[in-house]
């Protein structure tokens, strides 16, 4: 009888998390079912990297505040964490850096390895045995795949087909058929899980932040612990929604520059 | 300038609540939201109404364990409880008795608090103008269940709709606007019809819930921690319990059915 081999899994979601809801939370506890169904994969650990104020998104609060929800709304899961590399940087990170750095830590930190014979940035996991790590994401990042210049291609390459993406579907998106119609996206297809959500859940964060401009309750679509620490240091205003109005977003700003000066 | 004072409401939502999840809760804080918005009603309380066991639906859990998972969930509410009466009813309560006795609940805990105020005459003053209304809380679904053969007798219908009143949240497809147009009696009420809009489409059902826990699938972050799990320890929600009823019509179809050969003349 064939003996399966299970790869050890990490899953890590990037993104605003401005702030955090029970939506994201859902994303991992899907994709780890997901992985576990095909009986292939075995999901040890989740981490939250929320991405850092040079960013430069419409309405983004402080990271060390949004890194504080993100802990709060994780305090009671045995798995998923919240990692602040990516937040520290003082520029903005393209997510293929992120993945390939918090890939390296958990290498590193994998038995038998030592620190000084892992020479190259990009190491292989399954050569060294540790964990996997794949992107967590929404089909709403696939499909931003296509956005011009919010994506390097090296870097897209890179996270699909070294790595791997488990994307969770949405409403209104098809990410078979984005997939099916990208060639690059199609060449590593099997290093693509979609997990299909049947319990639509769009709890999105900007419709949070909607609505407690308004005053509004947000209670169930956010964790409670949460709730109280947006109440207790007054985030998210019509004042706060307004920062960054004026300012390209980071990578547009970025991979802009670099064509036109080419 | 008058200052008009708002009117109290109390939201009374029926249901199987099997399990009671994240989104039955939501509905209770986006009609306390958009009541309040309309200046006129300030929303003084929440009612949970577990339906009896005795409703027959297809894999009904035990009343018990449909209350208990309820008080865990609402533990921390500062406004919405349970209440067990309907539960504990020996057969199945028409909506309507369960807004009748919660109505005269209210009027009379009221009643005791304002104590025995009496005018000269040696009449008690009416109530009326300041116990709070009663409202049935429900979502755009329950509007359509109107229409089902046998499941209400027009002159509930009318009662409910019309004395009381419904506060119905609207979800995912279901556009309640067109429930009511099409209904003469629900037309004839629409202004004590209040529909409340969801933007945030989120359709976490019990049947969908229960479905994920049979397939061992995790449930969290759509239901509290602490009914996820009572579930686990009672183990709710398993292929054997979903068919629980099967093949039992449900009661309101059997209770509420036209004997046949029935005539005035009887």
């Amino acid at each position: 009888m064939p003996n399966h081999k299970v790869t050890e899994v990490v899953l890590l979601a990037c993104g605003s998390f401005n702030p955090i809801t029970n939506m994201h939370l859902r994303m991992f506890e899907l994709a780890r079912d997901h992985l576990h169904d095909t009986g292939q994969y075995n999901v040890v650990k989740g981490i939250i990297s929320p991405v850092g104020d040079a960013y430069k998104k419409k309405g983004l609060i402080e990271a060390s505040h949004r890194l504080e929800m993100a802990r709060l709304a994780t305090a009671n899961s045995d798995w998923i964490t919240v990692d602040d590399w990516e937040s520290l940087q003082p520029e903005w990170l393209e997510t293929a850096k992120v993945v390939r750095d918090a890939s390296m830590r958990i290498i590193l930190r994998a038995p038998g390895i030592k620190r000084e014979k892992v020479t190259s940035v990009r190491v292989k996991s399954k050569m060294i045995n540790g964990p996997q790590l794949m992107l967590l994401c929404g089909a709403d990042v696939l499909e931003s795949f296509a956005v011009p210049n919010l994506w390097k291609q090296e870097d897209i390459a890179e996270i699909v087909g070294f790595y791997g993406l488990v994307c969770i579907t949405r409403s209104g998106s098809d990410p078979y058929k984005f997939i099916q119609q990208s060639d690059d996206l199609w060449t590593h297809h099997k290093n693509i899980h979609v997990v299909h959500e049947w319990i639509t859940n769009e709890i999105s964060a900007t419709h949070v932040r909607r609505a407690l401009r308004r005053g509004h309750s947000v209670r169930y679509l956010v964790p409670e612990n949460v709730i109280d620490y947006i109440r207790e240091q007054r985030l998210y205003s019509a004042e706060s929604e307004r920062k960054n109005s004026d300012i390209v977003l980071a990578p547009l700003q970025r991979y802009t520059r670099a064509s036109s000066s080419s | 300038m008058m200052v008009t004072r708002r009117v109290p409401l109390v939201l009374l939502a029926c249901g199987s609540f099997n399990p009671i999840t994240n989104q039955h809760m939501r509905l209770f804080e986006l009609a306390r939201d958009h009541l309040h918005g309309t200046g006129q009603y300030q929303v003084v309380g929440g009612i949970v109404s577990p339906v009896s066991d005795s409703y027959g639906k297809q894999g009904l859990a035990l009343a018990k364990h449909r209350i208990a998972m309820a008080k865990l969930a609402l533990q921390t509410s500062s406004w919405v409880t349970v209440d067990e009466w309907e539960s504990q009813q020996p057969d199945w309560t028409e909506t309507v008795e369960t807004m009748r006795y919660h109505s005269g609940r209210i009027l009379k805990e009221l009643g005791r608090k304002l104590g025995t105020h009496r005018d000269p005459d040696g009449n008690t003053p009416p109530l009326s103008s300041v116990s709070p209304q009663l409202k049935l809380l429900c979502g755009a679904d329950f509007l359509n269940s109107f229409k089902v053969p046998g499941l209400w007798l027009d002159e509930h219908v009318e009662e409910v709709v019309g004395r009381f009143g419904l506060v119905c949240v609207s979800r995912g497809n279901l556009q309640p606007e067109r429930a009511v147009h099409e209904s003469d009696l629900l037309h004839r009420h629409r202004h004590n019809i209040f529909l409340v809009k969801e933007w945030v489409r989120n359709e976490t059902s019990a049947t969908e819930v229960r479905r994920a826990l049979r397939r061992g699938l995790s449930v969290k972050y759509l239901v509290p921690d602490s009914v996820i799990d009572y579930i686990h320890q009672h183990n709710l929600y398993t292929e054997d319990s979903e068919r629980r009823n099967e093949g039992t019509l449900l009661r309101p179809l059997i209770k509420q059915a036209q004997p046949p050969g029935k005539s005035l003349d009887d």
